[in-house]
């Protein structure tokens, strides 16, 4: 057992503004997954999910596979096997996970994320930016969403987003 | 401006990283004469109509792309991964 | 004063406002200006450069004289337009460019010297001497000219930006703009439609018109309706689409909380990146003027503006009014105000062939030669069949006909074209792709073309996007013709203003023509005309057609200056909301920052980490004393710092030896399993990118470490490499920057503090590695050293970051060591001659530090061609060197190095300055610079001279590495 105490990137309390509500999530394990040129396929089969296509993600149990990139998906939830013909990287301490979820979780996103996801489902992943941040944005369903950025930023994506959470909340009063 | 990346779709400019002119895709050999180097390295010209250069996709999936697009219309013509199909 | 019953606004709920400090009474749905004229405020500014007394022009953004201060708690905006700005209760404005008063205002005296303030003035006088120009000159104009004020603090407001998409955008809500926004709303695209008023309608709204036979507003109000419950549509009221950018994205500015009393969190405006597939310009028109003598007078509007006052606030300027007008348009404005019970004293219509008007005093082939009242008119002066004669009235409305708003069409660098039947410029077609234009913006003027026009236009922007479109029946409206003789300016020899807002007659326009500013674009700045902040909306075409006329030259052949993004004035805050504060930039905080706070450490910014820049004690009262300190605990006992910000890649694969043996300029793919080379890595141009220390971790798996100042520029370099030049290659690279805390223990107990941090001695030799595990927890354990002495890094899981570092703190402690920042760091590792990006500066190759022999012969890599080519290496180069000063100086980082006793000229620098510190070790100030030929020149003394901080001393040239040169520590 570590003597060293864990800590999480903020800590922060969840804040709801507008019935929207801003959430540190608890991070999974999390493991980049980058197949050789042509292998993307057989590592998929491997991990017993389809390897996903751009902004997708594949799911299965509680293991999921999310596109983050050219040849690259996190897989979260689940241990990669030995011997994937891929490079295997431990990704769970370098990210921060944020969920925003409610009525008003688009037009949040609407004010930091330059895509349109009014009709954003689940299944659907983007690698895009939180204003400044880099963000892997994760449909988990409608209005409902994790963001994944580097752990480093995570005090400034906390920010940017409850800043735009409560100019929505003022807009709707 | 907008760029319409081959993996993610169309994305606005601010995620992309302007690199220059495609031709930094076609590396001399090391023993090219001088003059091929710095053609390669330096020498550009600068019309006014189709060109070709280099964009990464650095907000968004990391691919390197080559685009074409006109500079008197900004009319975006292709843009293509520079890793060709492998992308 | 308010005419009873009508006007839109709410006559139950009053609201009070203040003007100049004095209370006045309006409604709510008023403007600024229309409560104004409601309460006979006549004079309501003073203009730019002659301070003469202005007063309303306009009912719309393009107002180039009412602009006022709009003073709120927490702001003062300056150049705020009357008739854009809604009444709110507590709303406080305040006249601009005048002192004391608007009423009284000594720079008035400006106007008596008009015949020295023309255009040109200031090029032809300032001239001499020169050196009074920044001093005395400038100063001077700046104060007597210009509009509004700042409050000279920080803008507190809120302020907000965000994205919208839609398949349709339609921009303005007039009859074209309804009409597209319902067809396309039927046919179930994703609209937007946006209008920059508080109320949609455009001129619907001003005119007494009717549509299927009721009043337009009815329509107005149902078709609102319709919009409102189709979900597809997005009205978007308050919210002015200000430019056209490529491949479908428009700027829009919404005013969110501007027109209410300040709530907090509100913001003040958005600043929206509209991304359209499809694009309808419904932006209407917009009604000139003409000139005459003393056009200015407060009191003559345009005459639009009217019924817009009378129709949307129930207001009018004046009992008695006359009209002035080239075109027919003015005749509805008369019957509007007719109807409502206002004397319309006469037309003057400058047309002999006008059509008859039945019942009203109507002038044909008549002009306004001047307007008399100086704090507001009183009568205008009329010549009409060589006759001149007076008429009394207290307002003159004045149509020199409509400019379609074309403005946008112009931001990808269209070009309108003239047309002489409209007399105006219009848009040609394709000037933006995916937009059309319809409606007055296109030329049609009639109630019946925009409509039709608007309908027809939401037809072609769906076919584009693949849209059935149902059925729409067209309403029936009026469709008269459009008749106008054009009338720029009425002769005579008093000053005939085109641009009020910049203060520009007629005559400066004929003055820069004389003077050989014949091009409309060297016109408009000679003059300043259209460059106020109505940019020419209501100046430009009457300015050209008088440059025209001057020149002895067409209109179409004059051409009109290029319209650029913003349509209407943008707060810069607007669209810079979010970016103050910690908005600024992302901060990339560290784990351990809170235990460096908790000691006290200042923070420095390292790119967008924030670091400690020293850990001060008690009794210590300036940096230099911690820095000093903790270089010498460093030195004798032990140092732990955070070193978590440099940039790490893990790079695996078959192919990755092969990899770095390109990108690195020596050889990886031959280190051993748990050893660390350093490496140098190259632009392909031949000068240094980043350098680092790479390790071996497994046999297909190293993991490179970048400065932290290059790690994204790395990690950008490898994927060109790979995707470039090898993308078959097997291998992958992944930052972990971000997963591992990495925490540097150096000095000569640093064996000691790892021994007791992992419990057993590291056993590892200078530049091994291994995995090794810290109280529990997987972690990585590197003998590396950026500081000289025996020195390792032990990485763990980010989450255990901040554990660590305050555990090896304390055992540190425990020995007489402790934590040493940023200040000391730099100062051990200029002691010891290593570089940083301070010399890796982009313009330095590997032979210019001295690292030459680090480029391998044996193979190729990015950059060895160009490091060796002609001009890259040799004497000629200015090579890194040490500098001592030979006293006890201070050095300074960008002084230059010359040769003693040469001229301190330019043309004599042999060399640089990119490093100093206070070296404890050696007793003295220290730099790293680059010294042309330097290292043949050890031994030399130069000068260093920095003119800027006054520092000029002498110095020894030596070799980089002044501490401990063999590296004898470091492989104790």
């Amino acid at each position: 057992m570590p003597e060293l105490i864990a800590k999480p990137a903020l800590g922060a309390a969840p804040v709801t503004h507008a019935g929207t509500t801003l959430a540190e999530a608890d991070l999974p394990q999390m493991t980049a997954i980058a197949p050789w040129p042509g292998q993307a396929e057989a590592v998929g089969r491997a991990l017993g999910l389809q390897f996903p296509l751009p902004n997708a993600v594949t799911e299965a149990g509680g293991t999921r596979l999310v596109w983050a990139g050219r040849d690259l998906a996190f897989l979260i939830g689940g241990v990669a096997p030995e011997g994937l013909a891929a490079a295997v990287t431990d990704q769970s301490d370098g990210w921060v996970a944020l969920t925003l979820s409610g009525a008003r979780a688009v037009e949040v996103l609407a004010r930091l994320v330059p895509l349109d996801l009014r009709a954003a489902q689940r299944g659907q992943t983007f690698r895009t930016a939180l204003n400044h941040l880099p963000l892997i944005l994760i449909v988990e369903g409608e209005g409902d969403f994790t963001l994944l950025t580097f752990r480093s930023m995570a005090r400034t994506a906390w920010h940017e987003v409850e800043e735009a959470m409560v100019k929505v909340a003022a807009r709707a009063l | 401006m907008r760029l319409t990346c081959p993996l993610c779709g169309p994305r606005d400019r601010r995620e992309f990283y302007y690199y220059g002119a495609a031709e930094y895709l076609n590396r001399p050999a090391p023993d090219a004469a001088p003059e091929a180097w710095d053609d390669h390295l330096h020498n550009r010209d600068n019309p006014a109509g189709l060109v070709q250069d280099l964009w990464y996709h650095e907000q968004g999936c990391c691919s390197w792309l080559k685009v074409t697009r006109n500079t008197v219309t900004h009319e975006i013509v292709t843009v293509e991964p520079v890793a060709g199909g492998a992308a | 004063m308010r005419i009873d019953g009508k006007g839109r606004i709410d006559r139950t709920r009053p609201v009070t406002f203040r003007f100049d400090g004095r209370a006045y009474a309006g409604y709510k749905g008023d403007t600024l200006a229309s409560a104004l004229i409601a309460n006979d405020v006549r004079v309501v500014g003073r203009s730019f450069k002659y301070h003469r007394p202005r007063g309303i022009l306009t009912a719309g953004s393009e107002e180039p004289n009412a602009l006022v201060e709009i003073v709120g708690p927490a702001n003062q905006t300056p150049n705020t337009r009357a008739t854009v700005q809604e009444l709110f209760e507590g709303l406080a404005a305040r006249s601009q460019n005048r002192w004391p008063s608007l009423r009284y205002d000594a720079l008035e005296i400006n106007d008596l010297a008009a015949l020295f303030l023309s255009a040109g003035f200031y090029y032809k006088t300032f001239m001499w001497p020169r050196r009074f120009w920044e001093g005395l000159y400038e100063p001077l104009i700046r104060r007597a000219a210009g509009l509004g004020s700042l409050s000279g603090r920080h803008d507190e407001g809120v302020y907000e930006k965000a994205w919208a998409h839609c398949d349709l955008l339609v921009i303005g809500a007039g009859p074209a703009g309804l009409m597209a926004a319902l067809v396309a709303g039927r046919a179930g695209a994703d609209v937007i439609l946006a209008d920059e008023s508080s109320e949609p309608g455009g001129r619907l709204l001003s005119d007494d018109g009717e549509i299927d036979g009721a009043h337009a507003t009815d329509w107005v109000a149902r078709v609102l309706a319709e919009l409102a419950s189709l979900p597809n549509v997005r009205l978007m009221t308050r919210t002015t689409v200000t430019g056209a950018y490529d491949d479908g994205t428009y700027g829009a500015l919404e005013r969110v909380g501007l027109h209410r009393s300040p709530r907090p969190n509100l913001p003040r405006e958005c600043f929206w990146r509209i991304v359209a597939k499809r694009t309808v310009l419904a932006a209407g028109a917009l009604e000139r003027s003409v000139a005459f003598e003393d056009n200015d007078r407060p009191g003559v509007m345009l005459a639009s503006a009217l019924p817009s006052y009378l129709n949307r606030y129930g207001v009018v300027p004046a009992r008695r009014v006359a009209l002035f007008a080239n075109n027919d348009s003015a005749r509805s404005t008369a019957r509007s105000l007719m109807a409502a019970g206002v004397e319309v004293v006469a037309i003057i219509d400058s047309r002999e062939d006008a059509p008859d008007e039945p019942g009203i005093a109507l002038h044909k082939g008549a002009q306004v030669i001047r307007a008399r009242g100086r704090m507001g008119l009183r009568e205008i002066m009329v010549r009409a069949g060589g006759r001149e004669f007076r008429v009394e009235a207290e307002c003159l409305g004045v149509s020199g006909g409509w400019n379609p708003s074309v403005h946008l069409t112009c931001h990808l660098n269209g070009r309108p074209r003239w047309s002489d039947a409209l007399a105006a410029f219009v848009p040609v077609e394709g000037a933006v792709p995916g937009m059309l234009v319809a409606g007055a913006a296109n030329g049609s003027f009639s109630t019946h073309g925009c409509l039709a026009a608007g309908a027809e236009a939401a037809r072609a922007s769906l076919a584009a996007l693949g849209v059935a479109a149902g059925a729409v029946e067209l309403p029936q409206a009026e469709d008269a013709p459009y008749q106008i003789a054009p009338l720029w300016a009425v002769p005579g020899k008093g000053r005939a203003w085109l641009d009020l807002a910049n203060d520009v007659t007629v005559k400066d326009v004929a003055l820069a023509a004389q003077e050989g500013f014949r091009s409309v674009e060297h016109m408009k700045r000679y003059t300043t005309q259209g460059m106020a902040p109505d940019q020419g909306k209501n100046s430009n075409v009457a300015a050209l057609a008088v440059l025209a006329d001057a020149t002895g030259r067409g209109i179409a052949e004059t051409g009109i200056t290029t319209f650029r993004p913003p349509y209407a004035p943008v707060s810069i805050a607007a669209m810079g909301a979010g970016g103050r504060g910690m908005g600024f930039a992302p901060q990339r905080i560290l784990t351990s920052d809170q235990a460096s706070r908790d000691r006290g450490a200042p923070m420095v910014e390292a790119g967008l980490w924030y670091r400690p820049g020293y850990f001060p004690k008690p009794g210590e009262t300036t940096w230099r004393e911690a820095c000093d300190r903790e270089v010498m605990m460093v030195r004798c006992s032990v140092g732990v710092t955070d070193v978590s910000t440099l940039g790490k890649i893990e790079i695996q694969g078959p192919d990755a030896g092969r990899f770095l043996d390109f990108v690195y300029t020596n050889t990886f793919s031959t280190l051993p399993v748990g050893k660390v080379r350093y490496g140098l890595m190259l632009r392909e141009d031949g000068h240094v990118l980043d350098d680092g220390t790479c390790a071996r971790l497994g046999d297909q798996h190293w993991l490179m470490t970048t400065t932290t100042a290059a790690a994204g520029l790395v990690m950008r370099h490898l994927d060109f490499v790979h995707q470039a030049f090898c993308a078959d290659w097997q291998v992958r690279f992944a930052s972990v920057t971000e997963s591992w805390a990495q925490f540097a223990v150096a000095g000569p107990l640093a064996r000691d503090l790892v021994t007791s941090a992992l419990g057993h001695a590291p056993d590892l030799p200078f530049m091994g590695c291994a995995p090794v595990v810290v109280q529990g927890v997987a972690a990585r354990l590197f003998r590396i050293s950026f500081s000289g002495e025996e020195g390792y890094e032990l990485a763990v899981p980010t989450r255990y970051g901040e554990a660590l570092f305050r555990d090896l703190t304390a055992r540190a402690e425990t020995m007489g060591g402790g934590l040493y920042g940023m200040e000391a760091l730099n100062v051990l590792r200029i002691e010891k001659g290593f570089i940083t990006h301070a010399e890796i500066h982009g313009r330095t190759t590997a032979f210019d530090i001295g690292m030459e022999k680090m480029v391998s012969g044996k193979k190729d890599c990015i950059g060895k061609v160009a490091a060796t080519r002609a001009g890259l290496v040799g004497p000629e180069r200015e090579q890194m060197v040490g500098l001592m000063p030979l006293t006890g100086s201070v050095l300074t980082a960008g002084a230059h190095l010359f040769a003693q006793g040469a001229d301190l000229v330019r043309e004599n620098a042999t060399g640089y300055v990119t490093s100093v510190g206070y070296s404890p070790t050696l007793h003295s100030h220290l730099a790293l610079g680059f010294l042309k030929n330097g290292r043949a020149r050890h031994g030399e003394t130069v000068r260093l001279v920095d003119r800027l901080r006054g520092v000029d001393v002498l110095c020894t040239v030596t070799d980089p590495v002044f501490h401990d040169p063999k590296g004898e520590k470091l492989r104790a």
